[in-house]
């Protein structure tokens, strides 16, 4: 293990006011967002439309690196040339999901575990050799009255040390990634509450596995109300909450921190980022950046309509998000933008 | 910390007292200044919470000096860009140099009160990062 080369990537990764752009919908997901836009579900317009998105014009001035799924990383474009080669020539670091999808958790009703260890060491060795130089797994944990429970969040906090440690020995930067959904009516401080316990529970778990905080990357949710919560709080206050509960729970040693969007829409979601840096960027340790799907995809996704004709404004659009998310890195942000 | 003034109190309702990270007093290998101080602040990197607004090491055994610029170099090489203040708590860092003057007489309060003041100078230079062996010595 070359422990520099690792975290070298890790702080490539939130370099240069950029950050992340997760394209790593499994198929079924993938399908599910094309199905509600009436474009056609199969491995070609997967295909097309990754193609679409790695081909975008000036990507590279705000992304730092791109998360493929397994089908995308063995892709190539019409022209033949392989997706991975096409993001390196575009300055982007290539990254992979290796998680196996967050399964129903035995004796845990209504709760997930994060499958995909077995066999986890073999297949990193094999996406390293395919030009992969990070990973991604993802934790769900879902809230409600009376979850989650302990061994859910030890469950998950474990899996993902372990599935880091391994990413480090074979040479990939990991992104650790534990989600706190934002569906439910639970309020902006049970939200708190939960996401503080599980950081904690995270970092315990990555230290007793004796993984290298420098060589990381986490991606949590941010500090939200539930999204059918009557209580919707502001921009600074989401902003506050979440700042103040990272600080509570992630070392300084991590280089950086790169938010999922999930359900937020494109614009509060750089709205929030950018109100974060407004407030907190010069007093923190480490770098507040994103690693956006829907929040960078969503607006390209509904123009291109799966139709060629369409690539050239899908592109525009698709640069346009990821530079509004540069520019919320560095708090100049605005939405009229 | 005034930034953190509007935050919720049970932020900066403490402050972290450790230990440098050290060689054991009888270890024959005793490494340099800068070692301890790389050593000591990438300990604390790891594991204290950013939402501390100060560690203030203790001084165990170390003598005054060594203390004084064991904390310098910290703060030398890593002041700007750490979350926490890298403060002091010392007790016989910063008292032993003036006890020993003092030997319980009346008449050596004032050279013992000059050297605890002296002392406790120094500790703060080391706080800026601006102690040296110089400093001593005025």
């Amino acid at each position: 293990m070359n422990t520099q080369v690792i975290i070298d990537t890790a702080k490539a990764m939130v370099a240069g006011n950029k950050g992340l752009l997760a394209m790593d919908e499994s198929n079924p997901t993938c399908n599910k967002r094309f199905a509600a836009l009436g474009i056609p579900q199969n491995e070609e317009t997967r295909r097309a439309y990754r193609e679409m998105i790695v081909d975008t014009p000036g990507l590279g001035e705000s992304i730092s690196g791109a998360i493929l799924f397994d089908e995308t990383i063995r892709q190539q474009k019409k022209d033949g040339t392989p997706i991975v080669k096409a993001i390196i020539d575009a300055g982007i670091i290539p990254g992979i999901k290796v998680d196996m999808g967050a399964k129903d958790m035995a004796g845990h009703p209504g709760e997930k575990i994060t499958e995909g260890l077995d066999g986890l060491r073999d297949r990193l060795i094999g996406y390293y050799e395919m030009g992969a130089r990070f990973a991604k797994w993802r934790a769900v944990i879902t809230l409600g009255d009376v979850i989650p429970s302990r061994g859910c969040i030890e469950a998950n906090a474990h899996a993902l040390a372990r599935y880091a440690s391994l990413c480090q020995e074979a040479g990939l930067a990991p992104i650790v990634e534990p989600e706190v959904l934002m569906d439910g009516k639970h309020s902006l401080d049970r939200c708190f509450k939960v996401t503080e316990e599980v950081l904690h529970t995270v970092f315990n778990q990555l230290y007793k596995q004796g993984v290298i905080l420098e060589g990381m990357i986490l991606k949590p949710n941010m500090v939200l109300p539930g999204l059918s919560c009557p209580e919707q709080e502001s921009l600074d206050d989401v902003a506050d909450k979440t700042v103040n509960c990272l600080m509570r729970a992630v070392p300084a040693a991590v280089p950086g921190i790169a938010f999922l969007s999930g359900g937020q829409s494109a614009e509060l979601a750089s709205a929030r980022l950018n109100a974060m840096n407004v407030r907190f960027k010069s007093r923190l340790p480490w770098a507040l950046a994103f690693s956006f799907a829907r929040a960078i995809q969503q607006p390209a996704l509904e123009i291109w309509q799966g139709k060629e004709i369409n690539v050239p404004k899908a592109q525009h659009v698709l640069y346009h998000r990821a530079k509004c998310n540069q520019a919320a890195r560095r708090g100049e942000y605005n939405e009229e933008d | 910390m005034i930034w953190m003034a509007h935050w919720p109190k049970a932020n900066r309702q403490l402050i972290l007292k450790p230990n440098m990270v050290l060689p054991g007093l009888s270890c024959p290998e005793q490494e340099s200044v800068d070692e301890v101080a790389d050593a000591t602040v990438n300990c604390l990197m790891q594991a204290v919470p950013a939402a501390v607004p100060g560690i203030a090491f203790l001084s165990g055994g170390q003598s005054a000096e060594l203390a004084s610029a064991r904390l310098n170099a910290m703060n030398v090489r890593f002041k700007s860009r750490l979350p926490w203040a890298l403060a002091f708590s010392f007790a016989r860092a910063i008292q032993q140099p003036a006890l020993e003057i003092w030997q319980g007489k009346v008449i050596n309060v004032p050279k013992a009160q000059q050297a605890l003041y002296h002392r406790a100078k120094c500790n703060q230079a080391a706080r800026r990062g601006e102690y040296n062996a110089s400093i001593e010595t005025t």
